[in-house]
């Protein structure tokens, strides 16, 4: 039977299990090409780690993600997303407060930010830039591949011989200089990477830590170096501004995916958790609710992370041996927490006083590469950083609607929260996380503390109970090299496909992986729409 | 010497970049910051503040006021009413637009015309054997745009409310910051915004109070070059960028109808004799030969372009303002006048004069564009000029309450 008439035997012709933003965009590209789409969340909103909500009445937190990463254009452009209220503001400036007194900040400027290196190091300034210009040739070579469905090595099917041929042929075209310079990075930790071109320990401190967010990694740890590149693919974008802040929170993300998606016809439901994906003769046929309803599609998508999608939504006999032991391997430690506060006043920082344009960029607690890998040290041995890495941003001073007129919200990212803390996380541990990141942050800026109206702290445990992400791994996975491509969620299966047939996988499990692409769900509808081409169960 | 707007000691402290451009022989910021990039989002995200002073200004006053009015400009004046202000282009005898602006009636016989050029001898030329006063008011008038979002909000501050229930083209008058001040729902962003007009010596206290008014709001003084990229996306023409003034005009083939720019909907023909009206139904009876479209540069054919130099789309920062080739195939039907990369849209935009067989919404053409100094051609599709039209631009504050 052909994929379309099959898709027109029932009520609907896919369910989407989780409306995050991945699974809103597999929905909204589904049911732009006209087929009969339910969303199914389980949560009383949607958007799963991409929302805004207002916990401290008037005070809106992006809860979970706060900025967006790589929201990829293309979607913003299909979806018409600016249409269903999008849009993406600039950060432009990170700004690290320094234990001496001192500072260093990146502006928007190239020049501003070439001086104020400079001012720590005249060496630095000039590699800084012959750095940035390698890095963005890499990513320029690197990133096709983000935008591919990941062939897989194993088989000798003609598309995906085809597609390590044309990934063969394409770093066969990079320069010595930037093979080289890509077989470091994806060998090197980004500690070491970095000391080869800079001697400032702040710089190379603050561009390491985009290589160890929300991953169970240091700075020191190989493999780390490679992540760094992933900053520099929003470079290529930035010509685009596809970097930034959701206007009204990153839940806007999802509301606009959402609500383009209602456009096209789709049909999405709140509370409506499932509980499991019903199977006959090897093929998902629907899904049933926790409260007992059953809903009947001939595709099925998880948009959930690989742990729950294939270990907790579908019974384990339904699928082959092996690959139930590849995902129940396949690594996924929480490392991060979130601390979002309301403000009386902007934090006055001790190295620079006053409100400034410091304020509406990021500002980044890591002084040094030690400091970062102290923090990961304890970790490591299974406690909370007492002194974390942190990525704060003050959306109100971007957005004026965050917050009440005068008074501000503030993000922040930490690291490192252990998943598996030594003796498990209750709500004693939580606070007491929360009481570290205050008191760290109150060194560089002494009137943070007072300034507190209230404070919502997320450590994995919570992200995972609430936002239902397996050990809070905010990427639904850690995104380590043995984890990427070809190899997400496994090999085999980085097609969006699963060996159940009429089964498939959406979320950032699953190539090109973490962060609010929507990159993932984009594929995954590209796949299911062009699907008798599939080995794996696709609609044949 | 350029000379500098009633606004200047405040803006001039302002400008980081010392990046000024003129403006009909007035000093004008074309962006303070750096970066005009931050400007760009204030008017689409919070607020913008800008400096609209240089616009050429002229009061009509007296009992024949509405009649010349209604003779030059391809409206139907008499049925603009009190504060209501209409936004029209005047044409000469051969229906070809000379300039365009804004008409305010501020009095049953008295009118404020904005324009971008002087017209000062066409509207007295017009006004033989009329009674009426029509004086040139640019230097006595100071005006800054206020646009975007949080507009209506900071206003509701600044002015007490007045224009809390403002309609969109109407005016109200009012007063900020101890300023009497008239206060337009109009503006050149196609966002939701407000001019304000006071006397050249209130422009000090009128800027300060907005500014302070605003600070809660995100309110950031923007300059041109923001100001380009708003235009281009709300689908506005610019005089001597899409078109040339028919009385500037050394050829033929320069000038422009208001059909032939998107303007055919000012353009009342069954009210009154108007300036240009004869030839304005002659050329509606055949048709235009040229429409003025938006275009849709394909994002695939610009990657697909640069991918063959082995770059990414390398995309114009600031609003272009050059002629542009635009083909079917290989034969030229047309030219881009305007052009941008949208960061709201992430589209890259285009404004052209299209041959009319060649301008119907969705038809495929290719714009040429320069990729490593090599000419190229870019799949682009035409669609309406507006490519950003929000329903904040004209709702009114009931339904957006």
């Amino acid at each position: 039977m052909s994929a379309a008439s099959r898709l027109s035997a029932s009520r609907y012709d896919a369910i989407i299990v989780g409306g995050g933003h991945n699974g809103l965009v597999t929905a909204a590209y589904l049911a732009k090409a006209g087929k009969k789409v339910l969303v199914l969340e389980k949560r009383h909103m949607l958007g799963g780690a991409a929302v805004t909500e207002e916990i401290n009445p008037g005070f809106k937190y992006s809860v979970c993600s706060y900025v967006v990463s790589l929201l990829r254009p293309e979607i913003i452009r299909d979806l018409e997303l600016p249409k269903h209220g999008l849009q993406i503001l600039p950060l432009e400036s990170t700004f690290t407060p320094l234990p001496n007194g001192d500072y260093l900040a990146r502006w928007g400027d190239h020049d501003q930010t070439r001086r104020e290196i400079y001012r720590h190091s005249p060496r630095d300034a000039d590699a800084y830039d012959d750095f940035g210009k390698l890095m963005y040739q890499l990513a320029v070579a690197v990133k096709p591949i983000l935008a591919m469905v990941p062939p897989d090595p194993t088989s000798m099917s003609p598309k995906d011989l085809m597609g390590f041929l044309k990934l063969g042929k394409h770093f066969r075209g990079l320069g010595h200089e930037q093979f080289h310079a890509l077989h470091k990075l994806m060998t090197m930790s980004s500690a070491d990477y970095l000391d080869e071109w800079f001697e400032t320990e702040a710089l190379k401190a603050t561009m390491s830590s985009s290589g160890i967010i929300g991953t169970f990694l240091g700075p020191r740890s190989p493999g780390t170096a490679y992540v760094l590149l992933h900053h520099y693919m929003g470079e290529i974008d930035g010509a685009m501004r596809a970097w930034g802040f959701a206007k009204g929170g990153t839940g806007s993300v999802s509301e606009s995916i959402a609500s383009s998606a209602r456009e096209h016809g789709a049909e999405i439901m709140t509370e409506a958790g499932v509980s499991h994906v019903t199977v006959h003769n090897g093929k998902a046929t629907g899904v049933v609710l926790d409260d007992g309803k059953e809903y009947s599609a001939p595709v099925v998508v998880s948009a959930l992370d690989p742990k729950r999608t294939f270990l907790d939504l579908v019974d384990q006999k339904h699928l082959p041996g092996d690959f139930v032991r590849d995902i129940k391997r396949f690594r996924i430690r929480g490392s991060s927490g979130k601390v979002n506060l309301s403000l009386s006043d902007l934090p006055d920082f001790t190295c620079k006083p006053g409100v400034g344009p410091h304020h509406k960029g990021a500002v980044s607690i890591s002084p040094s590469i030690e400091y970062l890998e102290r923090a990961y040290d304890e970790a490591k041995y299974g406690d909370f950083s007492s002194r974390p890495y942190m990525d704060i941003v003050m959306p109100s001073m971007i957005d004026a609607g965050m917050a009440p007129p005068g008074k501000h919200v503030m993000s922040i990212f930490v690291q490192y929260a252990p998943s598996d803390l030594r003796g498990g996380w209750d709500e004693a541990k939580r606070e007491a996380f929360g009481d570290a990141v205050i008191d760290t942050l109150a060194q560089y800026a002494p009137n943070l503390p007072d300034a507190i109206l209230h404070r919502q702290v997320l450590t994995p445990w919570d992200i995972d109970r609430e936002m239902g992400l397996t050990n809070g791994n905010i990427f639904h996975g850690e995104l380590s090299l043995q984890q990427l491509f070809c190899m997400r969620p496994t090999v085999g299966y980085a097609d969006y496909t699963t060996p159940l047939k009429g089964y498939f996988q959406a979320g950032s499990g699953t190539h090109p992986g973490g962060g609010v692409t929507g990159a993932s769900g984009r594929l995954a509808a590209l796949k299911i729409l062009g699907g008798g081409a599939g080995r794996h169960g696709a609609p044949t | 010497m350029l000379r500098t707007t009633p606004f200047h000691s405040r803006t001039a402290p302002l400008s980081q970049a010392q990046n000024w451009r003129r403006w009909s022989g007035y000093l004008t910021a074309s962006s303070y910051e750096l970066h005009h990039d931050r400007e760009y989002w204030a008017i689409r995200n919070s607020a913008a503040l800008i400096d609209v002073s240089p616009l050429h200004k002229y009061r009509i006053e007296g009992p024949d006021a509405e009649r010349l009015l209604d003779r030059v400009v391809t409206r139907d004046v008499t049925k603009c009413k009190l504060h209501q202000v209409l936004y029209t282009p005047w044409c000469d005898d051969d229906g070809k637009v000379m300039d365009d602006g804004t008409l305010a009636r501020l009095a049953d016989d008295s009118f404020r015309l904005t324009s971008a050029e002087p017209n000062l001898r066409w509207l007295q030329d017009n006004a033989l054997g009329m009674d009426v006063s029509i004086r040139d008011i640019s230097e006595d008038v100071a005006a800054v745009a206020l646009q975007g979002p949080n507009a209506r909000r900071i206003l509701h501050d600044a002015a007490n409310g007045v224009a809390d229930d403002l309609r969109f083209f109407r005016l109200t008058k009012g007063e900020i910051a101890g300023v009497p001040v008239e206060i337009t729902r109009t503006g050149y962003t196609g966002d939701l915004g407000y001019e304000i007009w006071t006397e050249p010596a209130n422009a000090e206290a009128l800027w300060d109070g907005l500014i302070e008014a605003g600070d809660p709001h995100r309110i950031l003084p923007a300059g041109m070059l923001a100001l380009d990229i708003a235009r281009v996306e709300a689908g506005l023409v610019l005089i001597g960028v899409d078109y040339v003034p028919a009385h500037r005009a050394i050829i033929e083939d320069r000038k422009s109808s208001p059909f032939e720019l998107g303007l055919g909907w000012t353009v009342k023909l069954d009210g009154n004799w108007f300036v240009g009206r004869d030839a304005l139904i002659a050329e509606k009876q055949r048709g235009p030969e040229w429409e003025f479209r938006g275009l849709d540069v394909s994002w695939d054919a610009l990657e697909a372009l640069y991918n063959e130099v082995g770059l990414p789309p390398q995309l114009p920062s600031e609003g272009w303002r050059t002629s542009v080739p635009v083909y079917s195939g290989s034969a030229q039907v047309g030219y881009a006048t305007s052009g941008c990369w949208s960061p709201l849209l992430k589209k890259y935009i285009a404004l052209a004069h299209l041959q009319s067989a060649y301008a119907g919404a969705g038809t495929d053409l290719r714009m040429e564009i320069t990729v490593e100094h090599h000419r190229k051609k870019a799949a682009a599709r035409v669609v309406e000029t507006q490519f950003f039209n929000p329903d904040r631009k004209r709702s009114n504050p009931e339904a957006s309450a």
